[in-house]
């Protein structure tokens, strides 16, 4: 009963920070948004006993990834809000909700075709593997030994992506020398605006450095 | 009343913030918002893969969760690379401006 009353509470959490991510019209609130719903997420794998995940989903997600959002967006000066009844395709936002509601409605299908198909042990509190002391290991120790047996070829071409990633970010967003070619019909109000907002940054970089 | 919780709650969970996903990047146009909700749509799979894990007393859905973390990660700084080295050139560029990105 409390592991339903959590669920629920950290159901609507997720529900109503993913709602704001789509529905909030400036990105630093979609961001933050975006963080609550991390957090409920992690909160609900804690429920059914991911423990090691639930710490990686706040220290990874939330820690790193909305970070670098952040990051972006106030690098970027970007941090203006989008006008979302502007619509460049026409009927664009109709088929989007067309097509959420048929993939919600397929998803729906299929989970309760399959429900009471697939052997769930509702009331299971813990993957119960037992140790060598007879008590259940804990989901770290299984989850290590899974990785590190069964999938370490897989974890070893997962640093081989992060490296090419790392690499692949360097060099995209190195500073090119020389000048810049502007891009196609590029609209002149909004350069000059962004260039406003980009300068300040520029010189307090340039200072610090001086400084340091 | 008495409520058990079984994997089954989690699956319409990870349904309706699949779905809540999929129509964010559908109707959004700046791209950042865009990846915000790719990472939903993530979520929404890890948070599918656990549950099964745990219906099925399986840590195979939990390694699979590690894996999808790590590639989201990954696709969220060469995403951010590309989103930087765009708005760069131009400011506040939308999704429909990235179509100077086809060969």
């Amino acid at each position: 009963m409390l592991q339903v009353i959590v669920f629920l509470i950290a159901a609507a959490i997720v529900l109503v920070g993913a709602g704001g991510v789509i529905f909030a019209r400036h990105p630093v609130h979609a961001a933050l948004f975006l963080i609550q719903t991390l957090f409920g997420v992690a909160v609900l794998f804690l429920v059914i006993e991911a423990h090691f995940l639930a710490a990686i989903q706040v220290i990874v997600y939330a820690g790193a990834i909305v970070i670098l959002f952040l990051f972006v967006i106030m690098l970027l000066g970007v941090d203006r809000s989008e006008n979302l009844r502007v619509e460049p395709i026409i009927g664009q936002r109709q088929l989007a909700w067309f097509t959420g509601a048929s993939i919600l409605g397929l998803l729906l299908a299929i989970i309760y075709s399959v429900d009471g198909a697939t052997g769930f042990q509702s009331s299971r509190s813990a993957l119960d593997r037992l140790g060598v002391d007879g008590e259940p290991l804990p989901d770290v120790n299984q989850l290590a030994e899974s990785i590190f047996t069964d999938f370490v070829f897989a974890f070893e071409v997962t640093g081989l992506l992060l490296t090419v990633a790392v690499v692949g970010a360097v060099v995209m967003a190195r500073k090119i020398s020389g000048e810049l070619q502007p891009l196609p019909d590029l609209p002149e109000r909004r350069v000059s605006r962004a260039a406003d907002a980009a300068d300040p940054t520029a010189d307090d970089a340039v200072v610090d450095a001086e400084e340091a | 009343m008495d409520l058990v919780l079984t994997p089954t709650w989690y699956l319409v969970l990870g349904a309706l913030l699949f779905s809540i996903g999929a129509v964010g990047l559908l109707v959004r146009r700046n791209p950042l918002v865009m990846f915000m909700c790719v990472e939903l749509m993530l979520n929404a799979v890890n948070l599918t893969f656990v549950a099964l894990a745990w219906g099925l007393n399986d840590i195979g859905g939990q390694v699979a969760v590690f894996f999808v973390m790590v590639v989201a990660a990954a696709e969220v700084v060469i995403g951010l690379a590309i989103v930087v080295a765009i708005m760069r050139r131009r400011q506040d560029a939308t999704a429909d401006d990235l179509s100077v990105l086809r060969g």
